[in-house]
């Protein structure tokens, strides 16, 4: 996951309120190394204090700024250097891939249906934001020929672990709820527990790959 | 350890405190009191520090036995409170004997009310936080008649408060200042107007998560979907329905409706204190 070093040409520093700042970038990866660059900033005292650093798809939302608008003019002079597999975390998780979706998922594919659990556990993953529930991270890394629609109609209840894909993303549910991803299989590891530090598996981030079990 | 039992737990009725921010980048809502105003001076009235728990009732109060003495006082809407039956002050300090029932009556104005009990209610926490987050389920459930809670110990003397500035809930209609952005450029220019100019309500569906409202419908100026990006407390989000709404301490951490501004959060205590049906208007102000 390697990508030439950028600044951030084209980036725009909207304020929101009167305490935050919605830094838009161009890509998903400039996102992401922006997030990870916030961070190392925090980390290291060279940011002013904040109370939230939000990544998402495009974006990144700094809130509980004393002042936005001193920020917003400092980005401009910003050289955020690419995301090295070295300033993450990396998880495996074990993946039964047996999902309800698997079939539909391997025909959107156009590949046998036992070839998906071997394309997508041979995938890098990277954590870009998590939003939805607690703990429930969208994954990137898949590549654009293998981007499925999310279902026309919404499961009421998707089971706790289900991995799931919807269009850009891969997303493992921390818990059931109703939901509108493909299913392609299923892992017990735990995404979510706010009794354990760190409570969420997959923080904004973090490395992913999956593995087949069973 | 001093408990309380619930008799009544109202419509509804959740226990809050500060919230838990910190951790929207996992998708988790800050969630805590939303009338901070009336949660803080609660706990000032019996001598807490503003981060101890709450109750926070909806509509109709709800009512709680003791088993030890305990100072407690009732802030937020105006309401009747009562000792086992017999009448007490609202907005003040409350000695209720053991074994006596505290009875926070119906608001006569605004919805939500906050409990505060000397050492607070002592629910354990999550992630830094006692609050129920009623969006993602965190925190304790919401009150249930027969539910026993635990007090901690009082840490100070109840605190006199002779005067105390307190703005009412909006009865008469609620007036919320908005900050436009950052998303104002994805409406036509009259939806603009229309926010600004227009007389909207207060909707019944509203909740901890958001004030929704009805009235003008923000028309948008493109098509397509915002990419997911996070949301701020306050923020007037808009939906393809175009009724603006109003984010409130349970609102989700990203979002992909457009943002047309903010309410800065001062001004969300009256926006939590406002009855479905109250007229509405947004005023612009400058960032």
């Amino acid at each position: 996951m390697s990508a030439p070093p950028e600044g951030l040409t084209g980036a725009r520093a909207l304020p929101v309120g009167r305490r935050a700042l919605l830094v838009e970038v161009a890509t998903a990866e400039q996102a992401q190394a922006l997030h990870a660059e916030l961070l190392r900033r925090r980390a290291t005292g060279a940011l002013p204090p904040v109370a939230e650093i939000v990544p998402a798809a495009r974006t990144v939302l700094l809130d509980g700024l004393d002042d936005p608008h001193a920020l917003a003019a400092d980005f401009a002079s910003w050289s955020i250097p690419p995301l090295t597999a070295a300033d993450a975390a990396a998880v495996v998780l074990p993946v039964r891939y047996d999902g309800a979706d698997l079939a539909e998922v391997a025909a959107l594919w156009g590949v046998a249906e036992d070839e998906v659990p071997r394309i997508h556990s041979g995938l890098e993953f990277r954590v870009a934001f998590c939003g939805f529930a607690p703990g429930f991270g969208y994954l990137t890394g898949l590549p654009e020929r293998l981007r499925v629609p999310r279902r026309s109609t919404p499961r009421t209840a998707v089971p706790a672990g289900s991995v799931g894909l919807a269009g850009p993303y891969t997303g493992v549910y921390p818990r059931s709820s109703p939901g509108g991803w493909q299913l392609i299989g299923r892992t017990d590891a735990a995404l979510w527990d706010p009794g354990r530090e760190p409570a969420a598996l997959l923080a904004p981030g973090t490395r992913v790959r999956f593995e087949v079990f069973g | 350890m001093t408990a309380l039992t619930v008799v009544r737990a109202g419509a509804l009725t959740t226990v809050q405190d500060l919230g838990r921010p910190g951790h929207a980048h996992l998708g988790v809502p800050r969630s805590g009191a939303l009338d901070q105003p009336a949660h803080r001076l609660a706990n000032r009235l019996v001598g807490n520090p503003a981060a101890f728990a709450t109750l926070e009732t909806t509509v109709n109060g709800c009512a709680v036995r003791v088993d030890a003495a305990v100072t407690a006082a009732v802030t937020g809407a105006p309401c009747p409170v009562r000792v086992d039956g017999r009448p007490v002050a609202w907005g003040a300090p409350v000695r209720v004997p053991a074994g006596a029932v505290l009875d926070v009556g119906s608001a006569r104005a605004g919805l939500r009310c906050h409990v505060a009990f000397g050492g607070g209610v002592a629910v354990p926490r999550v992630l830094g936080s006692r609050s129920r987050d009623l969006l993602s389920g965190l925190g304790p459930e919401p009150l249930a008649d027969g539910m026993s809670l635990p007090l901690g110990a009082p840490c100070g003397p109840p605190l006199a408060a002779d005067t105390v500035p307190w703005p009412g809930p909006p009865t008469a209609g609620l007036v919320l200042p908005v900050v436009l952005g950052p998303r104002d450029d994805w409406f036509v220019p009259e939806a603009r107007r229309a926010l600004a100019g227009g007389d909207f309500r207060v909707s019944a569906a509203s909740n901890r998560i958001g004030l929704r409202t009805e009235g003008p419908s923000l028309e948008r100026a493109r098509e397509g979907e915002l990419p997911s990006e996070g949301m701020v407390l306050g923020a007037v989000q808009v939906p393809p329905d175009g009724r603006p709404v109003v984010f409130l301490a349970d609102h989700p951490t990203t979002g992909g409706y457009p943002v047309v501004g903010v309410v800065p959060e001062p001004s969300l205590a009256a926006a939590a204190q406002a009855v479905p049906g109250t007229p509405l208007r947004f005023v612009p102000v400058r960032a």
